[in-house]
């Protein structure tokens, strides 16, 4: 059973509540104030992730992360349920649509699709703002990326020591953990 | 409010300050504030971001965005920040090595002048 459970709309207007609470946990966890700041940014990043791919897959769906205090280490795991590419029967899609996102997990960082085909293809983003919302990507829908797909998961192993992402067929989950000490008795 | 920005000119190099956090949510005001200013032909940028809180990368794909927007129009796009919370994430994705990092904003406008 994790320690706490959040579950949330995918709106990029929720992905500061999701790193405020991971930072409160690992804080009571014992993580080290000064890798507090790599949690926020990694459960973040993982968040923003989540976020954008449930938007283009399914908006409906809310993001699961979960926080637990292992004792030597707090893990926090980050689900979305978006399909990943092979399993979504959609022969329209271009090729490139939706693997960068979800593919990324399986294989490596920014593969086929970065930029401008999958950025293009709806990311509008549900904040209303207009413009393209969500992603690090998103500057790529003006046509070549400024920032490939799959960087938000490069940024995460840079300030996690232990990642993995688990993608499936319902979707992609990415754990990280760092190490904590229990809080003196 | 999450992102406060506001912007002024001076010496010609139109300087924005950014306040609070940049991420998912907050990051598409930035990019229209930049896309806006180089659409009102600025093409030399200073991005103060001593106020800046929080920094994913979203808030590097806009900088990034913006980096490019005024390069292409021969012009350049500076920061100016000297946290080192902030500082990480340019370390950690070797953006350190694309954008010119200053301590301050006068520094960032001297050495804009410099490179003329």
């Amino acid at each position: 059973m994790a320690t706490v459970e959040v579950t949330f709309t995918p709106l990029p207007a929720h992905v500061r509540t999701a790193r405020l609470v991971a930072t409160a946990v690992a804080r009571r966890s014992g993580v080290d104030e000064s890798l507090l700041d790599e949690v926020r940014l990694a459960v973040g990043e993982a968040c923003s992730r989540a976020v954008e791919a449930h938007q283009r897959h399914c908006p409906a769906e809310p993001v699961q992360i979960e926080m637990t205090d292992s004792g030597e280490r707090f893990v926090v795991v980050v689900r979305d349920h978006a399909p990943t590419a092979a399993a979504r029967p959609d022969p329209a899609a271009p090729p490139g649509d939706g693997t960068d996102r979800n593919g990324v997990g399986s294989g490596g960082v920014a593969s086929e699709g970065v930029g401008s085909g999958s950025a293009g293809s709806g990311s509008a983003g549900s904040d209303g703002a207009g413009s393209d919302g969500a992603g690090a990507d998103s500057a790529g829908a003006e046509g070549g990326s400024a920032i490939p797909a799959g960087f938000g998961l490069a940024v995460i192993s840079g300030l996690a020591d232990d990642v993995r992402v688990l993608s499936t067929s319902s979707g992609v989950s990415v754990q990280m953990s760092w190490p904590s000490t229990a809080a003196p008795s | 409010m999450d992102l406060k920005l506001g912007h002024y000119n001076k010496d010609g190099i139109e300087v924005v300050d950014v306040e609070g956090e940049i991420d998912v949510y907050t990051a598409p005001r930035l990019r229209e504030l930049l896309i806006d200013l180089v659409n009102k032909n600025n093409y030399q940028l200073v991005v103060n971001m001593e106020k800046v809180e929080f920094l994913d990368s979203t808030g590097l794909g806009v900088l990034v965005g913006g980096l490019k927007r005024v390069r292409a129009h021969d012009g350049s796009l500076d920061l100016v920040c000297t946290q080192e919370r902030i500082l990480k994430i340019f370390r950690i994705t070797g953006l350190t090595k694309v954008f010119g990092i200053h301590e301050t904003v006068d520094d960032a406008i001297a050495a804009k002048k410099s490179e003329k």
